[in-house]
């Protein structure tokens, strides 16, 4: 088999990415080297992509450029790199550290084992992933347990052996042959595993009832249902909810409480700004919420809620909507397609929603960039919901809308650190799982 | 002197790998991969070391922990749980069983050795007669 170069396909883009950006800030090869540290023949070969780059070097260059490591690096170069870092930030034993610093060493003159402990890595990162994701429900889903305990036990035999393999080059053949063969054998459990638990997420998206199902899951499913809009409220109120409530079929005690909770809602915000004129408004407005808050009577987070229920007919780009408590839950949310929010892992601490919560009556208007390059518009307040009735304290709410824009730039946020490919995030908590 | 461990692992890709880093290492290693005569086996074998995972055939890993903490000839053996249960009222509970240390798979095989060398270190033991 012929083995693939990493030259072929992954070095072209950081290199050529920074010599175009150092071009069009006019800086000079040589001040950009000396800035850095490095030579300017060295950073000419780093330009026309002859050598791989990562790690300080990178960020060292990214800041000269203005620009976030990620913006230089995005693509498979960057996974590989970032995969083989993640390999070596697992082996913490002191005696045998991973020598970081000569990653594109590696690369270069072995590229088949790079591309394979990356490879595992990724495996391994994606199942440590899993497993915090589903941590929450493992007490109460004795299937998804089970399968969960024969998933890590082959990520473990995986992992155990692949470390050999690659740690070891002395290895006896006869013991080299047993752990290829042990390695496709997990690697053939861990994909028969893999594809019972999807089977098992299927049959669980049907399940309604579920009481592992949380309420707060259960009311956005509910209301995914509906698109968020329910026209039946919009037209008679509150006194058609008991007949929607019949219609969602079996929901368990809280998820049914939830639910009505949140129809009420619904109905006092249709009845606080109905559908026909607010439509219209928010039409003549572009659907931008700063022109409708007047309509209000000033209640920002009204708007924002109304536009995320305003139904696509009425001309209405797809609205994201998160609203959050003061501990930073997330009490409700319509999901946007371009936007991951993981469904049971905290979101990204640099979400504007969490930031309101700390300009209370402040409506904040903000753009947000995803890892992958999606653009968001972002409109957020937080305000009072409540008062502690022994100290009159404010019980605040945030609530954040948001809507995809075409291009642009904005503030680098992910979907939450568990989930997020931004490395060197200031604001990281977590490790990135994601390799 | 040799220094002798001993895997209650039943999934035997775990241990055939952790056996040859232990090796490697230079330790004697056991295995055993039954819970219902794990017990016995520790005995026989008398090692300097137990790794122990808890969900294993026949018996949990911490009914064989509890049992051995029970056993004046067995109750100071270092014990270190190795498990894919990593929440934490499983670590509470092995610890307060009785274990020495506890680790969660996919664990680093790093992690491990340094972990088992730890364990032989903080808890030098002289071998029984029926070593």
């Amino acid at each position: 088999m012929q083995s693939r170069k990493l030259s072929d396909l992954e070095r072209p883009q950081t290199g050529t990415r920074i010599r175009e950006r150092r071009q069009a800030l006019e800086i000079k090869q040589a001040d950009l080297a000396g800035a850095v540290g490095i030579s300017a023949s060295y950073l000419n070969l780093i330009e026309h992509n002859k050598r791989a780059i990562g790690g300080k070097l990178l960020n060292d260059i990214a800041r000269a450029l203005q620009l976030d490591p990620a913006a230089l690096t995005e693509g498979p170069e960057a996974s590989l790199y970032a995969a083989l870092c993640a390999s070596a930030a697992t082996q913490t034993g002191a005696d045998a550290a991973a020598e970081t610093d000569r990653i594109d060493a590696l690369t270069a003159r072995f590229p088949g084992w790079a591309a394979t402990i990356a490879g595992q890595q990724r495996q391994i990162s994606a199942l440590e992933a899993l497993n915090d994701a589903l941590r929450d429900r493992l007490g109460h889903d004795h299937v998804l347990a089970d399968a969960m305990h024969e998933v890590l036990s082959t990520a473990s035999a995986i992992r155990a052996t692949a470390a050999i393999l690659a740690e070891d080059s002395a290895i006896d053949p006869q013991w080299l042959a047993r752990f290829h063969r042990n390695l496709h054998e997990e690697a053939e459990r861990l994909a028969d595993r893999a594809t019972a638990l999807s089977k098992h997420f299927e049959a669980d998206q049907g399940h309604r009832a579920r009481p592992e199902f949380g309420a707060a899951e259960a009311v956005e499913h509910f209301f995914d249902l509906s698109d968020h809009h329910f026209p039946a409220i919009e037209a008679k109120g509150t006194s058609t909810i008991a007949g929607l409530m019949a219609s969602a079929g079996p929901l368990d005690p809280t998820a049914r409480r939830a639910a009505e909770t949140a129809l009420a809602d619904y109905a006092a915000d249709a009845a606080r700004l109905p559908l026909g004129p607010f439509s219209a408004a928010a039409r003549a407005a572009n659907f931008t919420p700063e022109p409708l808050y007047a309509m209000a009577g000033g209640d920002v987070a009204l708007v924002l809620r109304r536009l995320a229920a305003l139904p696509l007919e009425t001309g209405a780009p797809e609205f994201g909507l998160a609203i959050c408590d003061a501990s930073g839950a997330l009490l409700r949310q319509r999901r946007h397609p371009g936007f991951a929010v993981p469904r049971f892992a905290d979101g990204c601490p640099l979400w504007p929603v969490y930031r309101a919560l700390s300009r209370p009556l402040t409506p904040e208007r903000g753009v947000i960039e995803m890892p992958d390059g999606a653009v968001f518009q972002t409109w957020s307040i937080s305000q009072p919901v409540a008062a502690i009735s022994e100290t009159g304290e404010p019980v605040l709410q945030a609530t954040m809308l948001l809507r995809q824009d075409e291009a642009g730039f904005g503030t680098p946020v992910g979907p939450g650190c568990s989930f997020c490919t931004r490395p060197a995030c200031p604001a990281r908590r977590s490790p990135h799982l994601a390799g | 002197m040799t220094m002798r461990v001993m895997l209650v692992e039943d999934e035997a890709n775990i241990l055939e790998a952790v056996r040859f880093i232990l090796a490697r290492d230079g330790w004697e290693v056991f295995g055993h991969g039954n819970g219902a005569t794990a017990l016995d086996e520790i005995a026989r074998r008398m090692p300097d070391v137990v790794v122990l995972d808890v969900m294993l055939p026949g018996r949990t890993g911490l009914d064989i922990l509890r049992d051995l903490r029970n056993r004046d000839d067995l109750a100071h053996l270092p014990v270190l749980m190795l498990t894919a249960k990593g929440l934490e009222r499983d670590r509470d509970t092995a610890m307060a069983l009785g274990a020495n240390a506890y680790m969660t798979k996919p664990f680093s095989n790093q992690d491990l050795m340094a972990t088992i060398g730890a364990l032989r270190q903080a808890n030098p033991v002289v071998r029984g007669a029926n070593a």
